[in-house]
């Protein structure tokens, strides 16, 4: 994978942050926590399609820590997530890329959710910039092809949230109903920016080329993480949230480039 | 399609397979069912007559519409070259130009990307000449035609073959001429293949949805079709997302109703009957 020089000081810098924050009040130890319930049983995630690579580490990271666990994953956009966990999906866990989602579920969770991570926008430019990007001013010309997510969907409610505390009025050329959407846009040229999450910008390597935007850092987004009251293993469920919101999970998310939450 | 016969046919099958029969139907019958149940009816007319929804179907009949136009400029003549000659390769034509009916859409828009996009194989050109493609109506016009030109051309081509070349050839030796001939004697007796193809490339035009996200984009009343509303709507408003597919399972019934009753009709049509006509030619 490609950072620019910029990119990778900033990731590196968040995450001695969080490591550093974490081993200052490290609560969550598996094994003090593993003395309630038994943690052996076989439990299905369901996560943000954002989460899918810190949480398929994370699942592994579990079942090694507590032999005889079996965590199964099911990663697809929170609001389809959500829809499933409603209609009856056999679901244990629940982590979704925003707070709005999860109250949807509200009235399926056991215990409060908990924010395990936030996440900032981005520009991403394809990686020769045709259109000289270099802030969301340039993203705002006429005549820029730029594309975002719709407003129904978590990143394109927080795209919103970007546009008015910097002032910028966008006037997109699609808005896409995922950020996956958005990044495809970028990566094959059409458009010649979007602006995605800072985890998708890393995860595309050399793909796209991510440009700062100051004002995201006041619309970040919090992905908040439940156990379901219907788990057929509670104790698993409920020390599989622990683990992601303990040090461990935290560290995970913060290699891919998570923020705190 | 005869259907005075229909049910001597019914009682001479073993009762297994009827009740076989009526399993599968119902699991096509049941989720439309299951859907209209979900339907919020009182709010119905409100909220597939909101702005956003209103223009995304007005958007989907237009863009549908194009699109069934230009399978006909296009499917007729694929559909009569594939039917009445033979050349090395013809098989392999016939598989690839049916490719897009077994394509998963998301596939067929990359493909249409690859092509037409800003970096595609035509497209630079076309971007030196001005015209850019991505982003824009015309893009989801081209995502529904290349999805929906099988359904012509597999119906048209079907037609043809079944009606075979006597009429024709006793047209030729009457003395008509190729566009005669074509235009007189095999237009006029594949006509209701034609408008039942021509039916269903509109059903599958307007339900398409893969490769116009995938290509094409998604902009209120440029290129947000009713699929795309539906699926973006579902995130918010799930009322709005079940009423909206609830016309698109109506218009879809009606198609295929329109589809399937123009066969018999075209049958009994006497003043086309094509011998006459080539009698007279």
């Amino acid at each position: 994978m490609y950072l620019t020089p910029a990119l990778r000081r900033t990731a590196a810098l968040a995450g001695a942050a969080v490591v550093l924050a974490l081993t200052a009040c490290g609560t969550a130890d598996p094994d003090a926590a593993a003395g309630g319930d038994a943690v052996d049983g076989s439990i299905t995630v369901f996560a943000a399609a954002s989460l899918t690579a810190p949480f398929t580490e994370l699942a592994g990271q579990f079942e090694e820590a507590y032999p005889g666990a079996e965590v199964t994953l099911n990663f697809a956009g929170s609001s389809d997530l959500a829809t499933q966990i409603s209609e009856g999906a056999p679901a244990d866990v629940f982590a979704s890329a925003d707070a709005r989602t999860m109250v949807k579920v509200g009235a399926l969770l056991d215990g409060d959710p908990v924010g395990i991570a936030t996440n900032t926008l981005q520009l991403a430019v394809p990686p020769d910039n045709p259109a000289g990007i270099t802030s969301l001013v340039d993203a705002a010309k006429p005549g820029v092809k730029t594309v975002v997510c719709a407003r129904q969907v978590p990143c394109g409610a927080a795209a919103a949230k970007l546009e008015e505390a910097a002032g910028v009025d966008l006037t997109p050329v699609s808005e896409e109903s995922s950020v996956t959407d958005v990044l495809g846009k970028v990566t094959s040229g059409e458009a010649d920016a979007g602006l995605v999450y800072r985890t998708d910008v890393r995860a595309a390597g050399d793909a796209v080329r991510g440009i700062d935007v100051p004002a995201a850092a006041g619309a970040r987004t919090t992905y908040p993480i439940a156990a379901l009251a219907g788990s057929g293993d509670a104790g698993t469920a409920r020390e599989f949230v622990e683990f992601a919101s303990g040090p461990l999970g935290q560290s995970v998310l913060g290699a891919a480039g998570f923020g705190a939450p | 399609m005869r259907l005075e016969a229909a049910p001597l046919d019914a009682a001479r099958l073993p009762r297994w397979v009827v009740a076989v029969a009526v399993v599968g139907s119902l699991f096509v019958v049941l989720p439309v069912v299951a859907m209209a149940l979900r339907v919020d009816w009182p709010d119905f007319v409100p909220l597939v007559t909101s702005e956003s929804a209103a223009a995304a179907l007005l958007l989907s009949l237009r863009t549908s519409l194009t699109a069934t136009a230009l399978c006909v400029l296009f499917g007729v003549p694929m559909a009569l070259v594939l039917a009445r000659t033979s050349f090395r390769g013809q098989r392999l034509l016939r598989s690839l130009v049916l490719l897009p009916l077994v394509l998963p859409p998301v596939v067929g828009g990359l493909a249409l990307l690859y092509t037409f996009g800003r970096r595609g194989l035509l497209g630079s050109s076309l971007s030196a000449l001005g015209i850019e493609i991505a982003f824009t109506t015309t893009a989801v016009v081209l995502s529904q035609a290349f999805v929906a030109l099988p359904f012509l051309v597999l119906s048209l081509e079907g037609a043809l073959r079944t009606v075979g070349t006597r009429y024709e050839a006793v047209g030729a030796t009457l003395g008509a001429g190729r566009w005669t001939v074509l235009r007189r004697i095999t237009l006029p007796l594949v006509l209701p293949a034609l408008v039942s193809g021509a039916v269903l490339s509109f059903a599958r035009a307007l339900g398409e949805f893969g490769a116009t996200l995938t290509f094409a984009g998604s902009l209120q009343g440029t290129t947000r079709t009713l699929p795309l509303e539906v699926y973006l709507q579902r995130e918010t408003d799930p009322d709005a997302a079940v009423a909206l597919s609830f016309i698109l399972v109506l218009v879809a019934i009606a198609v295929v109703g329109v589809a399937h009753r123009v066969r018999p009709l075209g049958d009994l049509a006497p003043p086309r009957a094509p011998s006459r006509e080539a009698a007279r030619a």
